[in-house]
Formats: structure tokens, sequence, C-alpha cells
């Protein structure tokens, strides 16, 4: 399952991050790598992006692109 | 001796600058970037300074934040490195330390916010920390003004005595550790001739970074043996050669961490940020919130503190242009020259500058805005309708300045990360109506529209806003089909924001902004002054309808006919309009010979209704005022492309009056 479907407050670890070029290399960057443990805090009140936790401090990406990254339920 | 300034965004870097140099602060130009930096002289030590550089998570050559930190360290070559750490954030910060690590050049590691780290009851223990990195760490608080000159003290030592980090590995002996070091021996000569360490040239070369790659000039046949390296990297890791890398700095970080970081419990910062985000990102109150928090800022900025200081400074120099009037006409100067001084000078530049606490107010507002960490907020929550035109949320809040003035509006497009974003957000601003316009809608809705003044005037800013979306759609498919910049974006904790920071910031603004009042908008207020005294003999004209303003307004008048107002009155209005939109009222005026009073019954002789809704339509669209273009020029940083702006923005407006007019015409109006 990839992240975009983590509901509201359930946590997820990344087991792949897909994407390409510089969307992939920003995801990597800021510490979405495999074995990560992700929290999805919240979604924008118009649907998008979302708000996940990780690594200690919160982060905003689009759905889109958080159905890139691979992730399995904890 | 020069360092560099580096960290990540929302750690703390500004105020640490301004902490470390009070207000001796310039903006520094290198060559070949578009980004400014600035540099400062550290207090009390003179001959050293620091470079602030843009806030960077990363040294890929991606965005031209990134670049411009890879080429000041690289081509500039500073003596030491500050890099400086959000302590309360760790891991993320020590990414980008990690690269800086590689450049071969002296860091010292900065570590911010360790008072809050302790608060909260954490600790960082230093002495393994720098073992763990091989650079010295110093606990600072900036906003505290704590431990600065204990960070001076460690640069100076590890600059003045060439003290590199130690070369390390952030490998385990595997298949990333092979690959790194065999590309590295095969690199090192290469480096070693432009002079960088062969262990970042390396790194670069794994992450296929092209700059650096051709500035190496490798040949075929030694990128063909390293590729050989990396693709074997990638299969024994099971990861590609991107994914590799991160998850090797990461595995070396969390290591870091497990020895030398006791992580405190949930922050007290971050429970609160948790709470107010319960209210202003909640799915229900964030727009009302956000409306209402715009709203107060326009209201103090528009409304209340800005236009009282304004209405101060306009009359200070009215007093002032009073007095010098009178003292020049008791000299008994030539005419011309005091027209020349209290026409051209005081009026010009006089009205221009009336603007100035309008933008130091509102950037007053926009930067406890930005420095508390709700412009973040604000870009999570506009962004997906911005995304619809090929825009990220963080535009949002420069568009909506430019229903104010739109000279702070470009001027705070420089939060924005993107270069693509930035451009495109300067080129709609000008769609969106600015106050200044509004004394021309309200002297043409009252002389036309008794009834729909309020429908009429709504109408014009929804057309200008419904204009601006299709020229982005346009725009979005022509000249800015690249990719937007991905929107990965932190939502730091809220901050109390500086005091220091943000009357800096004011200051800056407030500079910025004269110095353009004294420059090109001089220029431009004086050539303007010049077109109305004169006429084509070069003599001073007693009727206005025969200066050189009124006799190129006759000549461009007929640009103007299948609009619907041939005359040359009104053309020439909208030519002085340039100088300032509401100078188009007072030209009107002047050129049609009545008072204030009676100007509205004076245009219905000179327009008919149909006509005066395609002038409103042409004055809501056509070029921004002389301010305006001068501010888009200094942030698009070409004159060329500013032309392209206002030729696009003339164009529009005249494409839309014409159709507003035939249309209307065709219907019997």
């Amino acid at each position: 399952m990839t992240l975009d479907q983590i509901a509201v407050g359930e946590e997820a670890r990344i087991t792949k991050v897909g994407g390409e070029g510089e969307l992939r290399c920003r995801l990597l960057d800021m510490g979405l790598i495999p074995k990560t443990i992700v929290k999805v805090r919240k979604v924008a009140p118009m649907g998008d992006p979302i708000e996940i936790h990780l690594r200690g401090y919160e982060l905003t990406i689009r759905k889109e692109d958080a159905g890139k990254i691979e992730v399995s339920q904890l | 001796m020069r360092y560099a300034l580096v960290g990540n965004q929302n750690c703390g870097k500004t105020t640490l600058f301004n902490q470390l140099t009070g207000s001796n602060q310039h903006v520094g130009n290198f060559p070949g970037v578009t980004v400014d930096s600035k540099i400062g002289d550290i207090r009390g030590e003179k001959g050293n300074s620091v470079v602030d550089l843009p806030g960077i998570y990363s040294i890929r050559p991606y965005t031209d934040e990134e670049l411009v930190t890879r080429r000041f360290i690289l081509k500039e070559r500073p003596e030491g490195i500050i890099n400086i750490v959000d302590a309360t954030n760790i891991e993320r910060n020590l990414y980008l330390t990690l690269q800086l690590l590689e450049m071969h050049i002296p860091v010292v590691l900065a570590l911010n916010m360790m008072d809050e780290v302790r608060n909260n009851g954490g600790t960082i223990d230093i002495g393994k920390m720098e073992e763990l990195l091989g650079i010295p760490v110093v606990a600072v608080s900036a906003a505290k003004n704590e431990g600065i000159d204990d960070l001076l003290h460690a640069i100076r030592e590890v600059s003045e005595h060439r003290i590199y980090p130690k070369v390390m590995d952030f490998c385990e002996k595997g298949a990333v550790h092979r690959c790194i070091h065999a590309v590295s021996h095969q690199v090192e000569d290469h480096a070693e001739r432009i002079g960088i360490s062969p262990r970042f040239a390396a790194t670069k070369i794994v992450e296929g970074d092209r700059d650096i790659i051709e500035s190496l000039r490798l040949s075929e046949n030694e990128l063909d043996l390293m590729e050989h390296s990396i693709v074997e990297m990638e299969r024994d890791s099971e990861m590609d050669r991107n994914a590799a890398l991160a998850d090797m700095r990461y595995d070396f970080i969390e290591k870091v961490c497990g020895q030398a970081v006791i992580k405190c419990q949930e922050s007290i910062e971050h429970i609160r940020s948790v709470r107010i985000d319960s209210v202003l990102t909640n799915k229900y109150l964030a727009i009302p919130s956000f409306l209402l928090i715009m709203l107060l800022v326009f209201w103090m900025t528009f409304g209340v503190l800005g236009t009282f200081l304004s209405d101060l400074l306009s009359l200070g120099i009215d007093a002032l242009s009073a007095v010098t009037e009178q003292a020049l006409a008791d000299y008994g100067i030539n005419p011309v020259v005091k027209s020349l001084v209290i026409d051209g000078v005081f009026t010009g530049v006089g009205s221009v500058l009336s603007f100035l606490p309008i933008i130091v107010v509102l950037f007053f507002f926009l930067s406890i805005l930005e420095d508390s960490g709700y412009m973040a907020r604000i870009a999570f929550v506009m962004d997906r309708p911005l995304r619809k035109i090929g825009l990220s949320g963080k535009s949002f809040v420069s568009m909506l300045i430019g229903f104010g003035c739109s000279v702070p509006a470009v001027m705070s497009t420089r939060t924005l990360s993107s270069e693509r974003d930035k451009k495109m957000t300067i080129m709609l601003i000008p769609f969106i109506s600015c106050s200044a316009k509004i004394p021309i809608y309200a002297l043409f809705t009252a002389a036309f529209f008794k009834e729909h003044q309020a429908l009429v005037m709504m109408g014009l800013y929804v057309l200008g806003i419904l204009t601006g979306i299709l020229c982005a759609v346009a725009l979005k498919k022509t000249m800015f089909h690249g990719k937007p910049m991905p929107f990965v974006m932190e939502l730091p904790n809220y901050r109390l924001p500086s005091v220091k920071s943000v009357l800096l910031l004011m200051w800056d603004k407030a500079r910025d902004f004269v110095q353009r009042a004294f420059t090109v908008i001089f220029i431009a207020t004086l050539i303007i002054w010049f077109l109305q005294t004169f006429d084509g003999r070069l003599n001073v004209v007693t009727d206005s309808g025969n200066s050189l303003l009124a006799m190129i307004g006759k000549f461009v008048a007929p640009v103007f006919g299948p609009l619907g107002f041939g005359d040359w009155r009104a053309a020439t209005a909208l030519i002085s309009g340039f100088s300032a939109k509401e100078a188009v009222v007072s030209t009107l005026g002047v050129l049609t010979g009545t008072s204030m009073s009676s100007l509205g019954d004076t245009l219905g002789t000179i327009f008919s209704p149909l006509a005066a809704v395609s002038y409103l339509v042409f004055t809501l669209l056509y070029t921004p005022c002389v301010a305006a273009v001068a501010t888009i020029r200094r942030e698009m940083g070409s004159v060329w492309k500013t032309a392209v702006i206002v030729c696009m923005q003339c164009g529009v407006a005249w494409i839309v009056s014409f159709m507003a007019y035939q249309a209307g015409s065709l219907l019997g109006m």
C-alpha cells in the first residue's frame, strides 16, 4: 500500500520510495527513506496536501507524491 | 577571513546572522546567481565577514538556493563554514552537515536552540558529537544571543589553523563503501586539478550530479569504469544510487544520535504548535481564520497604521514643498526651474515616497507571519486551488498583498523558494487590482453607474482575477511549461519572531524602496514632468493641451478608437497614469479644465457609458505604475523580461477592453 492510503493518526513504515528526478531526491533528502516510520497527522482542509510526522518533525507533501511512497502499515 | 553560514530553513539562520553582524549587512552579488545572499561584517572584528547563504536541506543542484550555496563554497572558497543546526530536529539537520564535511573546508557546528532541548529534558553530549563528527561543536541560542562568542572563537580557531574535517567513512564496510572508495580513487587526479575534494567528487558522481561531472572533464573510459562500480553497488545493496546514499547518511546520523543524543519527551513547543494548528489548519476553521488574519493585516496596513503614517508623511512633504516653493519664489528663480523642483521632484518623488509607510507596516506583519511559521501553514491550506493554475500555496500571500499595492506584493515573492514560481507570481500580480486604482473606479462609477456602483467595482475586481487566471493557464502552457517545484515543505513549530529580525527586515525593505524612489522613479517622474511642461518647440506651455504629453496622447489616441475612447484626453490620462494610477483622475481634471467636483459631469461629454466601462477595464489591466515596474525589474533581474510584462499587460488590456466594447455595441448598449 502507499502512504496516501494511510488514515489520519495511523503510523506506517516506508518500504520503497518511488517517483523520479527532483521530487524523489527531495523526498530522500528530507529523510523519507526505507525503514523510516511515518505518521499521518492531518489532511489539508481542501483535501490535499497531507501533513506527516517523521524523524521528530512535520512535513507536508501532496497526495499524488505520497502515492509514490510504498509503506507497510504498523 | 570570510565565513559561510549554512543551514536548513527554519533553523534560526537569519537570527544567528543578525546576532553575528548587527546591521552591518549588505546584499552580495556573486557571479551567475539570481538569488541574493547577504554579507555582513562580524561585530567587533574588522575584516572578518559572514555570508548568509540561503536555507537548504541538501547540496544537490536542483534549486537556485542549493546552486548558490554550493557554488559559493566551491568557487569562492570561504575560510570556514558555520553550519547552524536546529538541535530540536537534529536528525534531518545533520543530513546537510554530512555533505558539508565532504567539501574539505573547516566547519564548525552551531547547535541552535539547545536551551529548548534542555528545557524539555533532553541532552546532547557535545564532546561525543565532536568525536563522532570530527569537527568542533558549539551550543548556541541565536534568539537569546548565547554562545555566540564561543562560536566565533571556534570558527576562528579552525579557519586560522586550517583544521579540516577529519576524512571518514559514513558507511559500514559493504557495497556503498566499496563503490565510493573505488570512484574516489579513480577521480582523485581530476578532483585535485579543479580544487575539490575527491571524496566530495565521488559522492556527487554516484548521485549523478551533472554540474560536477562536467567540470571534472572525465574521459568516456573513466566514466564507464565508474558507472560499472555504481551499477555493482546498486545490485549488491538492492537500492538505486540515490536511495543508497541517502540511506548511508541517515544510517550514520542515527548512529551518531544514538550515542550522543538523549531525546526529550514531546517538547512544549511542539505540543503548543499542535494546539495552534488544531485551529489554524482545522478542516472548518482554517479558511475563516486565514481570512480573519489577512483582513486584520490589511485593515491595519491600508486602513489604520499605514494610511495614518502615509498621510503624515505626505503632509510633511507638502509642507516642505510649500516652504521650498515660497523660498524659490522669493528668490525670484526662473519659473521653469521652480516648476521642475515643485511639480517634478516634490510631486513625483513625494507621491511615491508616501507609499513608504504602507510598505514598512506591511512587511512588519508579513515578517511576523513568515517567522512565526504561519506562512508555511497558508501554503499548506491554499496549495490545492493554486495548483490548478500551475503554482503552489506559497504564491497566494503575494497575490493577496497585490490588492493593496503591487510594489510590496512583488517584493514579497522573495519568500518563494522556486524561481519559476516567483517569476510566474510576479507576472500575475499586476492583474490584481491595487488600491491606487480605486479613485479611478470611484470617479467613473459615480459618474456613469450611480445605481450600481458597488456592483461595477466588484465586477472589475472579479474580471481582474479571471483574466489573471486565464493568463496563468496560458503562461503555464507556454513560458512556464517546466514542472513546478515539488511541494515537499517543512511545517516548523510556531515560534515567536525575534524583534531584531523583524526590525532589520523592515529597515531593509524601507532602504530598498527609498533607493529606488530616488533613482528609477525619480528619473521617470522627471520625464513625465518634462513632457507635461514643454511643447514641441520646448516652450513652456500655458495650455496643457499643447504639451508634449498631450501631443503623444493625440498621437496614440486612435489606438483606443476601437475601444470606444479615442479622445486624446483619455489617452493622455492613461499615459500619466504610468507615474501613479491616481494621476489618471487628476490628469483628466487638468485636461478638461474642470474641478474635481464637476469632473464627473464633464466625463459624460467624453465617454459614453459603454466607453466608460471599456476605459475602466483598460485601467484595470494595463501596465503597472512606474514604482511597480521598477520593483518588477529588480526582482526579475532583467529589463527585457520587465518590458515583456509591461507589453503583455497592455496587450491583454487592449484585447479585453476591445471585447467588452464590441460585445456591448453588438448588444446595442
